[in-house]
Parts: structure tokens; sequence; C-alpha cells
């Protein structure tokens, strides 16, 4: 007991970090199910259907495999970065979790905030210190498969994530001039308010340009649909992880998963006013949206298990139906209530923007080479730049004409 | 042994393996992650003195925009394996004594000046993070005229660059 209480930093961060982790393979696993099931859906599919019910078990199985397959390593490839590559993608990716705060800072234990691994003064900095190292996941994996298509997919993923880049990160610095701070934690507080008393000021408002040339960059720098040409089939096979196999690329898959929790975690912070609750405080009965949404899944979940599903299928509806009901029913504690609201209404922005991702990738067809280079230089960098200047000379304004 | 020592120690070894490793690694490739290895040991360390700005500009301008940039340009060349000569007498006789002596004479420097008591007690110590702000405004303040004179020598660079790779047409 000593121990905790005289170094509390230590305790809690190492606590935070292996519950982010549990948390967040958990989500990565069945992010996989949720892409295949939406995309399913939207082909008028059924998608996973027979592994669990609904396919739930689907990622489980899908991890058995990996784990199970051969492990193979083409010949004369560079063994030590060939092994490397994989690594460092994930590594990076996840790292960047640390500085995504999920709550208020107000949520504490120990005196140190629960919801957040590392609330740093300039938390966006690193975070794109960190994702602009992703690059070299990518470009080793290319490399040291020593194989036609993993170098060109190599070459072709760095240039289209070091031209996006740019964009990317002058499409956030707007939301940085108008917060005047690079702490998450500020960022998100200095949204709050309503304009008429219930249209949240949220950043994505005044900085709606700056939103759209951000999302457009994320989907390339995730290398995702219609910007991914990285693992463009008909030309490259599988681009630069094409000799990856068994877990190495499980590896790389739950990268650009995490990838995109990261982006979507980002825009949400930036442009979607973070933890913020879009209903205005007085209305109080929307505090019982987490309870009231959960037991409606228990609700919908047992009407299944009673009429549609059959056999072991039955049993697990039964055990998640029982969950939902129980954590929704604790979620009506009022102690538990008010420390809920924070991440849900996170969870629920960085979800609907997850989402908005997985429908892009099934609506918009892949784009050519050329035209993704020429869209990256020619559109969205002026574009973004332009977004930039317009809101420093706003922001700038009163000063020049007091002086004047 | 506080925990900032250890993680001191720790970073300053892989950054002396990363800069040996750079001299003598064969494949271009190698030599280039050593020097990311480097690098990113050094915001490390910019982290323990307190400089969350310079560690996070660090990583960002050396690590991610300009070794990538190294890597990419290996990776276009396909540059092979590096070939050796026989080292270099001059190099064994005078270049390894000299530099010893400069080693002994920056540790001694070090050792006795302020600056390196300075640089030993932050590092046992809490340092105080520098703001954000207070960096911006000493930058375009106190330190504008540097600060824009680089910018300048760097847009001269870019379009040196440019000139050079036109040079055809």
């Amino acid at each position: 007991m000593d121990f905790i209480t005289q170094h509390p930093v230590l305790v809690v961060s190492l606590a935070k970090i292996v519950g982010l982790m549990f948390l967040l393979m958990t989500t990565l696993a069945y992010l996989s199910w949720f892409e295949r099931k939406v995309i399913a859906h939207i082909q008028s599919r059924w998608g996973p259907y027979y592994v669990g019910a609904h396919g739930l078990l689907q990622p489980l199985a899908d991890g058995v495999k990996f784990l199970f397959k051969e492990d193979l390593t083409p010949p004369g490839a560079d063994r030590f970065v060939y092994i490397l590559a994989p690594v460092l993608a994930l590594t990076l990716a996840l790292t960047t979790l640390a500085l995504i705060p999920f709550g208020p800072p107000s949520v504490q234990w120990l005196g140190e905030s629960t919801l957040i691994v590392a609330n740093s003064s300039i938390g966006l900095m690193f975070v794109f210190a960190i994702t602009s190292m992703g690059v070299y996941g990518v470009a080793l994996a290319g490399w040291s498969s020593n194989s036609k298509y993993p170098l060109l997919g190599g070459l072709r993923s760095s240039a289209q994530m070091i031209s996006y880049e740019v964009s990317l990160t002058l499409a956030v610095v707007g939301v940085v001039l108008l917060s005047g701070t690079l702490n998450f934690n500020e960022m998100i507080a200095g949204q709050s308010g309503y304009y008429y008393r219930f249209i949240p000021r949220w950043n994505v408002g005044p900085q709606i340009v700056g939103f759209l040339c951000y999302f457009m960059s994320a989907i390339a720098e995730t290398n995702r649909a219609p910007f991914d040409l990285p693992e463009g089939e008909t030309e490259l096979v599988g681009g630069f992880h094409t000799e990856y196999s068994s877990f190495k690329f499980a590896m790389f898959f739950m990268a650009e998963y995490a990838n995109m929790i990261t982006v979507s975690c980002l825009a949400t912070i930036l442009f979607f006013g973070g933890w913020l609750s879009p209903f205005p405080d007085s209305w109080t009965f929307m505090r019982y949206l987490p309870p009231a949404g959960l037991l409606a899944l228990a609700v919908y979940l047992a009407y299944d298990a009673a009429v549609l599903v059959r056999g072991i299928a039955r049993i697990q509806l039964i055990v998640v139906t029982t969950g939902a009901l129980v954590i929704g029913l604790a979620c009506l504690h009022p102690v538990v209530l008010s420390i809920i609201q924070g991440p849900f209404w996170f969870l629920l922005k960085v979800g609907l923007i997850m989402f908005f991702y997985v429908w892009t990738r099934a609506t918009l067809p892949r784009m050519r080479y050329d035209q993704l280079m020429s869209f990256g230089w020619k559109f969205l960098l002026p574009v973004s730049l332009a977004n930039l200047v317009i809101t420093a000379l706003v922001k700038v304004w009163p000063l020049l004409v007091n002086h004047g | 042994m506080t925990l900032p020592f250890i993680v001191f120690f720790v970073c300053a070894f892989l950054a002396v393996l990363g800069a040996v490793t750079l001299i003598l690694a064969r494949e271009p490739i190698h030599s280039a992650l050593a020097l990311i290895l480097v690098m990113v040991s050094l915001a490390v360390l910019y982290l323990l003195l307190g400089a969350e700005f310079i560690a996070a500009v660090q990583i960002i301008v050396y690590a991610g925009a300009i070794m990538v940039l190294f890597v990419f340009v290996i990776m276009l060349l396909n540059a092979g394996v590096e070939e050796r000569t026989d080292y270099s007498k001059l190099a064994k006789y005078a270049g390894l004594p000299l530099g010893m002596f400069l080693l002994l004479a920056l540790a001694h420097w070090m050792a006795h000046s302020l600056i390196g008591q300075q640089i030993a007690n932050g590092v046992g110590g809490t340092n105080a993070a520098v703001s954000t702000r207070e960096l911006s405004a000493q930058l375009f303040q106190k330190y504008l005229f540097p600060f824009e004179a680089t910018s300048i020598l760097i847009l001269i660079a870019i379009l040196g660059a440019l000139v050079l790779a036109k040079k055809d047409e």
C-alpha cells in the first residue's frame, strides 16, 4: 500500500495504460467485424453471420487463424528490418492513443486524471510527432521484403503519406489559432457554450473548410478508400504488405485500425467538442441517454435470442443481453452516471466518424495515382493554406483595427 | 537512483549506440535507422530537461520529415551495400588520438563549467516545463531577426534545389 500512495503517478499511469491497451485490443478486433457488417449491409449482404450470434465471435476466429498461420520470410529479405517494420507500425499507432482525453479531467483517482494517460501541455504536437513517424512502418516493410510489388507499394504509400501530412497539419493549425492552445483538454473546454442556447459552439462551425480538408487528408493518411492505392490489388497485389503473413500481417491490419481510431479521436477533439455533450445542461433527461441506449440494446438482443437465433448462438446472446442489462442498470447509479457522460459522448462521436469512414469505403471507387497526387498538392494544400490565412486574419482583425 | 536518471542513461546509451551503428553499418538503410534512433533518443533527453516543445519539434522535423526523405531516396535509388576500402592510415594514427582528446576535453569542460553543473542538477531534480507561449514570445520578439533570417536561408536552399533539379530544360 505504501508504494501506491508514494508513487501515485507511476501506479495510476500503469493502470491506465493496461486498461487502455485491453480496451483498445478488443476494439481493434471488433472494428473488423463492424467494418465487414456495415459494408455488407450497404451492399445488401449479411456479412459475418455463422461464427456466433450475428458473427460476434468472428474476430476471435480471425485472431486464432492469424496466430496459427505459417509465418513466411521471403528469401533475401533483411530479417531485422522485416520484423521491425510491423512492430514499428503498430507501436507508433498505439502510442498516440495515450494522448487522447476520453473524458473531462475532473474524473480523478489518487489525485490523477483517470480518462487520459498523458495530459501533455502540447498534446497535439506529440500526436503529430508520433504519426509523422508512422511512414517508416510502410516504407521499411516495402523495402525489406526484397520483392518488386512491396517496394513499389511502399514507395507509393510513403509518397502519399508525406504529401497528405502537409495539408493534414495545415488544416489543424486553424483550430489551434482559434483555441490558442495545444493542450487537448483546454481545446475542448474552449468549445463549450451554445449559440441560441442549443446549438453547440464547436469548432466545426467556423472551421468547416478546415474540417473537410482534415478529414480528406486523414483518409489518405491512413491509406483508406478512396485513397487506398498502397494496396491497389489490380496493380500492386497487396502493396507494402504483400510478403507479410500470419501475425505480422495482423499487426499491419491492427495498425491501420488504430490509426483510424486516432484520426477519428483527433477529429472529435478538434472539431466536435471532444467529451462535451451536444445538448445544454438544462436538458437533464439527456444525461440518461447512455443507460437508456444500453437497456434498449438489451431489449433488442433479448428479442433476438427469444425469437430468431437458435443453438449455441442463443446462449451467447443471452450472455451479451445480461451484460448490457447489468451495465445499463449500473449506469443508472448517480455516481456512475456522472462519470460515464464524458466518455459516452466522446466514444459516440468517434463511433459516428468511424461509421462515416466505412461508409466512404463502401461507396467511393479508388482514385488513380496521378489524380491522388494532384488532388493533394493542387487542391487540398492551397485550400487548407487559404483557410489558415483567413482564420489568422479574422483572429488579428480587432488588433489591426484598434492600432489603425 | 531516481527514475529520470534511469531514463537518461538508457536514452544516452541508445543515442551513442545509434551513432556508432550509423558509422559501422554497411547497409544505407541501417545507417538511416540508426540516425533515427539517435534523434528519437535526443528528443527524450529534451523531454527530461522539460523542453516539451523542442522534443516534439525534434521528432517532427528530423525523425518525421528529414529522415523520411532520406529513407525514401535510399529506397528509390535502391542503394546497395556500400563498398569498403582499407581504412586510411591517417585516421588510425592521427584521428583516433585527436578524437580521444576531443572527447576528454569535452568531458572536462562539462564537469567544470557552470552549464555542465546546471545540466547535472537538471537531470536529477525536477525541471519546470517551458510553456510554448513563452517560447514563441521569445522567438517572435527577442529573436525575431535571427528567426526570419533563418527562414529566408531555408527558402534560398529550396529555390536552389529547384533550380538544380530543373537544369535540363
